[in-house]
């Protein structure tokens, strides 16, 4: 924790300090880790009530202009001429062998003008990429500069009406921007109803200080918003999903319609449909150890003879589950839910079940 | 006349009759956060100084507590294994975790006092 050196300050990095955050370096930004109420009574918060999430280390990228939708639709295994005005949708940028570059969601905000969210990570490589591929499109692209916040939680939607937000009317997976400047989608990474709004430094100060005087909102930091994730089977790129690992393997292939690929006119498509065509040659699981022990991401799994069968992904206690969980990836005939395998940690042999996703039901509101 | 020492490894051990009652400083356990796990060695387990006696997992990440000195494992502390948030709640009290009989009893000169221990955790 910390290692990391000439690590980027969130904007409201003195809001962090002033709560009590301890910080930690995730993909080149120092993040609020945990605050003093610790990532378990966090995450059950977040659960029960409102977590307040400072997210700003991802990316928006504001797209308009008469290519937006072609250039979209070309980058990600996306038709975005078919979304709806203010539809948001989860999609990918692939490479040309299917392998997931990164995990965004796109909305429509009107007509040529859509929004994309990435990943901190990849925000550099995303948009090398987006502006390499857009040579050929007419539209502009603009990384925004903005404070992005997330409110989830099953009280979220009750916390923005009584601070005076717009937008408590949106349904599951819709967007749109309710002042100059923002940009809100309900939507999230817990599996629980909740919003995420990108906006200027100044309007986000005014508006934690909203949130924080309900006395239903708690910050959340990023070992919380770990735990939460993984309870409600979402996965993080660079462990779960890598530029090494399609869709298909993803079991994320309920991403890409059908007349998407029947026009099969994205970057990767013809791996892709090779791929569906061949079938899975993994499959992505959610993995429950039979005791109280967390297996950790990494950790190889076997069979009950030894035989090298998958690798965990990401592992951690599920503090809403009350087990520890995991996601990994195993071959084939170990898929089925209930199949045994054997994680090795530490030189001992943990066994494991296979466990339907998500831990913890998704509550969405799907309006 | 029990005494309490501290290791740079951040654990404590109390010391009284050349029985050795281990467990982890208030510090470590903040740093860990939330403990889900702890597993426990053997009564009766032989233990040289240094070996991981004790593997505590929070919801992050698993650390090991190692044994601060020589000895032979006397009791250890089941309630830690069945609650592990009582290693936070309470870490120099009733989360303890091993006791242990001394081999050498000289090896504690090799030990930090509460100063020393303080010194280093700033």
């Amino acid at each position: 924790m910390g290692a990391e050196k000439n690590l980027k300050s969130l904007p409201l990095d003195d809001l962090h300090k002033a709560a009590g955050a301890r910080f930690g370096g995730f993909a080149g930004w120092s993040m609020p880790i945990t605050y003093p109420l610790g990532v378990m009574k966090e995450h059950l918060h977040t659960r029960e009530k409102a977590g307040l999430f400072d997210i700003s280390h991802m990316q928006l990228f504001d797209i308009a202009g008469p290519g937006t939708a072609a250039l979209l639709s070309h980058i990600c295994p996306l038709d975005a001429d078919a979304l709806a005005t203010g539809q948001s949708k989860y999609t990918f940028f692939l490479n040309e062998q299917a392998g997931i570059l990164d995990d965004l969601i796109v909305t429509r905000l009107g007509g040529d003008h859509f929004m994309v969210v990435a990943n901190a990570g990849n925000a550099a490589a995303d948009e090398a990429h987006l502006r390499d591929v857009a040579k050929g499109f007419d539209c502009r692209i603009n990384a925004l500069d903005r404070v992005f916040l997330a409110i989830q939680g099953p009280q979220a939607v009750d916390v923005l009406r009584v601070a005076g937000v717009p937008g408590t009317e949106l349904a599951f997976m819709h967007g749109f921007e309710p002042k100059p400047g923002w940009f809100m989608s309900r939507s999230g990474y817990t599996g629980e109803d909740g919003f995420e709004i990108g906006l200027p430094a100044d309007d986000a100060r005014e508006l934690v200080t909203a949130l924080l005087a309900d006395e239903r909102v708690a910050w959340v930091g990023l070992a919380a918003r770990d735990s939460l994730r993984l309870e409600a089977g979402l996965c993080l790129h660079g462990h779960d999903i890598t530029p090494e690992i399609d869709p298909v393997d993803a079991g994320l292939t309920w991403a890409i319609s059908k007349p998407v690929r029947e026009k099969a006119g994205f970057i990767g498509a013809k791996a892709l449909l090779d791929k569906i065509t061949k079938g899975a040659a993994r499959k992505r699981v959610g993995l429950k150890p039979d005791s109280r022990q967390p297996v950790r991401s990494d950790s190889i799994l076997v069979d009950i003879h030894g035989n090298v069968v998958g690798v965990v992904t990401s592992g951690g206690f599920g503090p809403s589950a009350g087990f520890p969980v995991a996601m990994g990836y195993v071959g084939k005939d170990f898929g089925p839910i209930g199949t045994q395998v054997f994680a090795e940690v530490r030189g001992n042999r943990i066994a494991l079940h296979v466990h339907s996703l998500p831990f913890t039901p998704h509550r969405y509101h799907k309006g | 006349m029990a005494a309490t020492y501290f290791t740079e490894d951040h654990e404590w051990v109390r010391v009284e009759d050349g029985i050795a009652t281990v467990g982890i400083t208030d510090h470590a356990q903040d740093q860990l956060g939330d403990l889900v796990f702890v597993q426990l060695p053997d009564v009766g387990q032989s233990l040289s100084k240094g070996d991981a006696a004790v593997v505590v997992e929070s919801v992050k990440a698993a650390s090991d507590v190692y044994a601060p000195l020589d000895g032979e494992v006397t009791e250890v502390n089941e309630a830690t294994a069945s609650d592990p948030a009582l290693v936070n709640s309470s870490a120099t009290g009733d989360g303890w975790l091993w006791k242990m009989k001394l081999s050498d009893t000289d090896q504690l000169t090799g030990l930090l006092d509460e100063a020393g221990y303080k010194a280093i955790i700033g």
